[in-house]
C-alpha cells in the first residue's frame, strides 16, 4: 500500500473527477471532491514524511514498466513540498468554495464545477510527480483545459474575453514546450527525464539542443508569467469566479515554477542551462524589472482583485530572480517563496472573496469600512497582507531575507536595494487596501452586511495561521527548500 | 522566574487591551482595566530590577525561524531604562487620558485605549529586545499602532498628518534602518545586542560611516533633519497621544534604537576610532539649533513643544555619537528625564485645551490665576527641559556637556549652551505671558476664580512634575543603573 501512494496521488483526484460530474447534485459533488481533496493532502503529508531529510527518493514505475520504456514516478523533496502546497491549498479552498459558489450558480450547474476544479488539481499533481517529460506536455493541456473552463464560469462578461486570452496565451506556452521536448527526443531518443539529464551533455553544442531550450524558456516564461510574458494573468485572475481565484494563484504559476526549476536544474543541466546559454543574464533583469512594474501598476489599481492579480506578477519575479541568483540562497528564497506565496496570496484571494460574497462587488469603494462590518476576515486579511509585505517573523519575511542575503552573496548591492524598495512599493499597495477597509466610512447600501459563514471564514483564518506560524518554523519551508537547493546546484 | 517576567511584561499590555475591548459596554469598568493594568505592567517592570542590578541579563528565544536570528527578549540596564520610563508614565497618562477624553467628549474610546495598550506592547518590545532584527518588528508595530492615534479625530487635518507620519517613518524605517540591519547581518553574522559590540574587525571605516549615517536616518523616529516633519505633523492627535507617545514612548523608541546600535552594534570604542558618527554627529547638533529656532516662532503650543522635542531628541544622538562615557550617560539620563519633563509640559497643554479650549500661546496671557497648579507645573517641567537645577534635566545636561569638553568639540559645546538658553527664550514666556501678563478681558477684576482641568488632568500632571524634581534628588540611583550598561567588550 505504501508504495503505491505515488499513484494513489494521482489517481484519487483523476478518477474523482468523471465520478463527480456524474452526481447532479451539487451538495453532494461537493462533499465527494472536498473529501478526495482532503485525502490527498494526506498522500502528499505522507509522501513529504517518506522523501523527509533528504536521499530517500522515491521512484515508481507506471505498470511496473521499468523506465527508461515505461512512465516513471519521481518523488523527492522538492516533489513533495509541491504536491502538498497543491492538495493542502487546494483543499483549503475548495473547503471554502460551496458557501462563494451558491451565489452565482445553479445548483446543477456546481457538479461540473467541482469536476474542472478536480481535473485542474489532478493535472498540476501529475505534472508534479510525473518523471517523464512528454507527460508534463500532457497534464500540462490538461491542466489549461481545467483552467479555461474554470475562468470562463465568471460571471461577469468580460471572463470570457481573459478565458480566451489565456486560451492563446497558454496554448502557445504548452506548443512552445512541446516543440522543446520534441527537440530533445529528436536528439536522444529519449523522454525520460533522469536518462534525459544522462544524455543531453553529449548534444551540448548541438543546434537543435539550442533551439530546444530557447522554446522551453519561453514556453515556460508565458506559464509562470515571467514578465513581459505576463499579460494573460492579471485579467484571469480578476475575473475567474470568486474563491477560484484563490486556487489559480496558489498553484498554477508555482506548479509551472516546478517545471522550470526541474528542467533547467535537472533536465538541461546549471552548466548547461546557466554557463553556455546564460540563462541567468536573461532571468534577473527581467525579474527585477517585473517586480517594480507589476507593483507599481499595483498601486494604482481600483479594484482589490485585480491590484492583487499585480502583485502576484511581482511576486512571481521574486522567485524567478531567486532562479536566476543561482546561488545557495537565491534558490531556497525561490523554493520557500513558491510555497509561502503560494499560501498568502491564496488567503487573501480567499478573504477578498468572502468579503465580495457579502458586498458583491471587488471595487476598493465598496469594500470601504468593512473592517466594522466583518471585523474576522478583515483581521485575517490584514495578517495576509502583513505576511505579504514581508514584515519579520511572517512567512513572507523569510523568503525575502534569503532572496536579499542571495543578491548581497552575489555582492549585488543594487539588486538588494531594489528588493527592498519594491517591498515598500507592497506596504503602498497593501496599505492602501487595509487603509480603505479599517478608515473609510462603508458606502450607505453596505453598512448592514454580516459576517461571512464560518466555512468561509475558517479556511480564511488557517492560511492567516500558516502564515505567521512559517514565519517562526521554518523547518519544512526554508529548511527544506535549502537542501533542495544544495542538492539541485551540487548536481551540476 | 525571570522569563516568566520578561513574558508577562510583553503580554500584559495586550492582554488588557483585549479585555478593555471586551468590556467596552461599560465605561468605568473598562477604564478601570486600563489602570490595572498600567500598574501591573509598572509591578513587573519593577520585579526585574534585582536580577540586572546584580548584573545579570537575563534572555529568552521565543523562535529562531533563520539560524541566528530569533525573536529574542534580552534585559539589559538601558533596555530597562526605557520599559521603566514608559510603563511608568503610562499609568498617569492612563489616569489623565481618560480625564482628557471623557472631558473633550472624543468618540471612539475603546479603539483609543486599545490602540494605546498595543503601542505599551510594542515599546516594551523594543526595550527587551534581544537583537535588532526583533527590534525592528516592534519599532514597525509602534509605528502602525500609533496611526489610528494620530488620526483619532478623523477629520481630513487629522489624515493628512496621520499620512505624513506614516509615509516618513515607513519609508525611513524600511529604506534606510532595515538596509543598514541586512548589512549589519552581511559584516558580521548576527544581530545580536552584545557588549562591545559586534561590527568591530568587520569593517572598514568608510563603511562604518555609511552604515551609522543609514542607522541614524533611518531611525526616523529619532527626528534628526530632514525627517522631522513626522512629529509637529503627529501633533494632531488628541494630547494624552502626543505627551506618551510623542514625547516619551515613540520618539524614545527612536533615539534608544540609536543607543543600542551605538554600544551594542558598533560598540563606543569602534565609534571613537573610525568617526563613524561623523555625520550623524554634526546632522544632530544642527538640528538642536535650528529645532530650537524654529520653535521660537510657534504660536500653537503644541506645535512649539514638538519642535522643541525635536531638538531635545538630538542631545541624545550627539551624546551617543560623541562615542565616550559620559555622552553615553548623559544620553541615557536624557532619554528620563526629558520623557518626565516634556510628558509635564504636554499634560499642561492638554489640561489647558479641556479647561479654556485654547490652543495658541498668544491667547494664554493671565490664565495662570485661574490655572495655578497646570501652570506651576509647565513652570517645573520647563526648567527641567532647560537644563538648570534643581531639576531633573539637569544632570543630563551636565553629563553631555562633560562628555562634549572630553571629546575636545568646542563647536558642540558652543551649540550647547546656545540651544539651552533658546530653551529659555521659548519656554518661560509660556508660563510668564499666563503669570505676569493681565487676561484680555477682565470680567471680574478682583481675585481670579480657580477654573482648573478636571482632577484626573491635573493630579497627573503635578505628580510629573514633582517627578522631575525627584529625579534631580535621586539622580544618583540613575546613575548607578545607567553606570551598569557594559560599554567595551567583557573580558574573555
Amino acid at each position: 500500500m505504501i508504495e503505491q501512494l505515488p499513484a494513489i496521488q494521482l489517481l484519487l483526484t483523476l478518477l474523482a473527477a468523471p465520478i463527480c460530474s456524474m452526481l447532479r447534485n451539487g451538495d453532494q459533488s461537493w462533499r465527494l471532491a472536498t473529501i478526495v481533496s482532503w485525502a490527498s493532502v494526506a498522500i502528499a503529508g505522507a509522501l513529504l514524511h517518506q522523501v523527509w531529510g533528504g536521499g530517500n527518493d522515491i521512484s515508481y514505475h507506471m505498470g511496473g514498466w521499468p523506465p527508461p520504456w515505461g512512465i516513471e514516478v519521481v518523488v523527492d523533496e522538492l516533489t513533495a513540498i509541491v504536491l502538498l502546497l497543491v492538495t493542502l491549498f487546494g483543499a483549503l479552498v475548495m473547503t471554502a468554495l460551496r458557501e462563494s459558489l451558491s451565489t452565482i450558480m445553479r445548483h446543477q450547474r456546481q457538479s461540473l464545477y467541482y469536476t474542472s476544479f478536480l481535473l485542474c488539481m489532478a493535472s498540476l499533481i501529475g505534472i508534479t510527480l510525473t518523471g517523464d517529460a512528454f507527460n508534463v506536455f500532457v497534464f500540462l493541456e490538461i491542466s489549461s483545459l481545467a483552467t479555461y473552463t474554470l475562468i470562463a464560469r465568471g460571471r461577469d462578461r468580460r471572463a470570457l474575453t481573459a478565458a480566451f486570452r489565456y486560451l492563446i496565451m497558454g496554448t502557445i506556452g504548452a506548443t512552445f514546450i512541446l516543440i522543446a521536448i520534441g527537440f530533445m527526443y529528436m536528439l536522444t531518443g529519449t523522454l525520460n527525464m533522469a536518462d534525459l539529464a544522462e544524455r543531453l551533455p553529449e548534444h551540448r553544442d548541438s543546434r537543435v539542443l539550442h533551439a530546444s531550450f530557447a522554446f522551453f524558456t519561453v514556453g515556460i516564461a508565458l506559464k509562470i508569467a515571467l514578465f513581459p510574458l505576463h499579460y494573460w494573468l492579471p485579467n484571469a485572475y480578476t475575473y475567474a469566479p470568486k474563491a477560484t481565484t484563490a486556487f489559480l494563484a496558489a498553484t498554477a504559476t508555482k506548479v509551472s515554477l516546478y517545471v522550470m526549476i526541474r528542467f533547467v536544474f535537472d533536465v538541461y543541466g546549471v552548466e548547461f542551462s546557466f554557463q553556455q546559454m546564460q540563462l541567468g543574464t536573461l532571468l534577473v533583469p527581467l525579474s527585477l524589472a517585473g517586480i517594480l512594474i507589476a507593483s507599481l501598476t499595483a498601486i494604482f489599481q481600483s479594484d482589490a482583485k485585480r491590484l492583487l492579480a499585480w502583485s502576484s506578477v511581482a511576486q512571481l519575479g521574486y522567485m524567478s530572480l531567486g532562479v536566476g541568483l543561482l546561488n545557495l540562497n537565491g534558490l531556497t528564497a525561490s523554493i520557500t517563496h513558491m510555497f509561502n506565496h503560494a499560501m498568502m496570496k491564496a488567503g487573501l484571494f480567499l478573504a477578498l472573496a468572502t468579503m465580495i460574497y457579502r458586498v458583491q462587488s471587488s471595487q476598493l469603494t465598496s469594500l470601504a469600512g468593512i473592517g466594522r462590518t466583518m471585523p474576522l476576515t478583515t483581521g485575517a486579511f490584514t495578517v495576509l497582507g502583513i505576511g505579504l509585505i514581508g514584515v519579520p517573523f511572517t512567512a513572507g519575511f523569510i523568503s525575502k531575507w534569503y532572496l536579499i542575503t542571495g543578491a548581497l552573496d552575489k555582492g549585488w548591492l543594487p539588486v538588494a536595494v531594489l528588493l527592498i524598495i519594491s517591498s515598500l512599493m507592497a506596504i503602498v499597495y497593501i496599505g492602501k487596501m487595509i487603509d480603505v477597509m479599517y478608515f473609510k466610512p462603508a458606502p450607505e447600501e453596505f453598512s448592514n452586511v454580516r459576517e461571512a459563514p464560518m466555512s468561509m471564514l475558517i479556511p480564511c483564518w488557517i492560511f492567516a495561521l500558516l502564515t505567521l506560524y512559517f514565519g517562526l518554523d521554518t523547518r519544512i519551508t526554508a529548511g527544506l527548500a535549502g537542501r533542495v537547493a544544495a542538492n539541485l546546484l551540487g548536481a551540476s | 522566574m525571570n522569563h516568566t517576567l520578561i513574558y508577562a511584561s510583553f503580554l500584559t499590555p495586550l492582554i488588557g487591551g483585549a479585555l478593555l475591548l471586551l468590556l467596552r459596554k461599560n465605561e468605568n469598568i473598562r477604564d478601570a482595566v486600563s489602570i490595572i493594568t498600567a500598574t501591573a505592567l509598572f509591578g513587573i517592570v519593577l520585579c526585574l530590577y534585582p536580577t540586572i542590578l546584580a548584573g545579570n541579563t537575563p534572555s529568552v528565544t521565543l523562535a529562531e525561524p533563520i539560524k541566528g536570528l530569533g525573536l529574542t527578549f534580552t534585559v539589559e540596564p538601558l533596555g530597562l531604562l526605557f520599559a521603566t520610563v514608559a510603563s511608568g508614565l503610562w499609568i498617569l497618562t492612563t489616569i489623565y487620558a481618560i480625564g482628557y477624553m471623557r472631558g473633550a467628549n472624543e468618540p471612539n474610546q475603546s479603539r483609543f485605549f486599545l490602540c494605546f495598550a498595543i503601542s505599551i506592547a510594542a515599546a516594551i518590545g523594543i526595550a527587551f529586545a534581544g537583537n535588532l532584527l526583533t527590534l525592528f518588528v516592534f519599532y514597525e508595530m509602534l509605528t502602525l499602532a500609533t496611526y489610528p492615534l494620530v488620526t483619532h479625530k478623523g477629520n481630513e487635518d487629522a489624515r493628512r498628518g496621520g499620512k505624513l507620519y506614516l509615509g516618513i517613518l515607513m519609508c525611513t524605517s524600511i529604506g534606510l534602518l532595515l538596509f543598514a540591519v541586512l548589512w549589519t547581518f552581511q559584516l558580521s553574522g548576527t544581530l545580536d545586542f552584545r557588549a562591545g559590540g559586534i561590527l568591530q574587525g568587520n569593517v572598514s571605516p568608510t563603511v562604518a560611516l555609511i552604515l551609522m549615517t543609514l542607522f541614524a536616518f533611518g531611525t526616523g523616529k529619532a527626528a534628526l533633519m530632514p525627517f522631522h516633519r513626522w512629529l509637529p505633523a503627529a501633533m494632531v492627535a488628541p494630547t494624552p497621544v502626543s505627551a506618551l507617545l510623542h514625547a516619551v514612548a515613540v520618539v524614545k523608541a527612536g533615539v534608544f534604537t540609536i543607543l543600542k546600535v551605538v554600544i551594542y552594534i558598533f560598540g563606543i570604542d569602534l565609534v571613537a576610532e573610525t568617526g563613524a558618527g561623523n555625520i550623524a554627529l554634526w546632522v544632530a547638533t544642527f538640528t538642536l539649533v535650528a529645532a530650537s529656532i524654529i520653535a521660537l516662532t510657534k504660536d500653537n503650543l503644541k506645535a512649539r513643544l514638538a519642535y522643541s522635542t525635536v531638538g531635545q531628541l538630538s542631545y541624545v544622538v550627539v551624546g551617543a555619537m560623541l562615542a565616550n562615557a559620559a555622552g553615553i550617560v548623559g544620553a541615557a539620563m536624557q532619554i528620563a528625564t526629558h520623557a518626565m519633563g516634556k510628558i509635564t509640559l504636554f499634560f499642561c497643554a492638554g489640561a489647558i485645551y479641556v479647561a479654556t479650549k485654547k490652543t495658541e500661546i498668544s491667547d494664554m496671557r493671565g490664565l495662570g490665576y485661574k490655572m495655578p497648579f497646570t501652570f506651576g507645573a509647565f513652570f517645573i517641567g520647563a526648567v527641567s527641559i532647560i537644563g538648570l537645577p534643581p531639576m531633573a534635566g539637569s544632570w543630563a545636561k551636565w553629563h553631555l556637556m562633560m562628555g562634549s569638553i572630553d571629546a575636545s568639540q568646542w563647536v558642540i559645546v558652543a551649540a550647547l549652551l546656545l540651544s539651552s538658553l533658546l530653551n529659555i527664550a521659548y519656554l518661560i514666556p509660556v508660563a510668564a505671558r499666563a503669570f505676569y501678563m493681565s487676561p484680555e478681558q477682565t470680567v471680574n477684576p478682583g481675585r481670579a476664580v480657580i477654573e482648573e482641568a478636571p482632577l484626573f488632568c491635573v493630579v497627573p500632571l503635578c505628580l510629573t512634575a514633582a517627578g522631575c524634581i525627584l529625579l534631580f534628588i535621586f539622580g544618583d540611583a540613575l546613575d548607578h543603573l545607567i553606570g551598569l550598561i557594559p560599554l567595551t567588550r567583557a573580558a574573555p
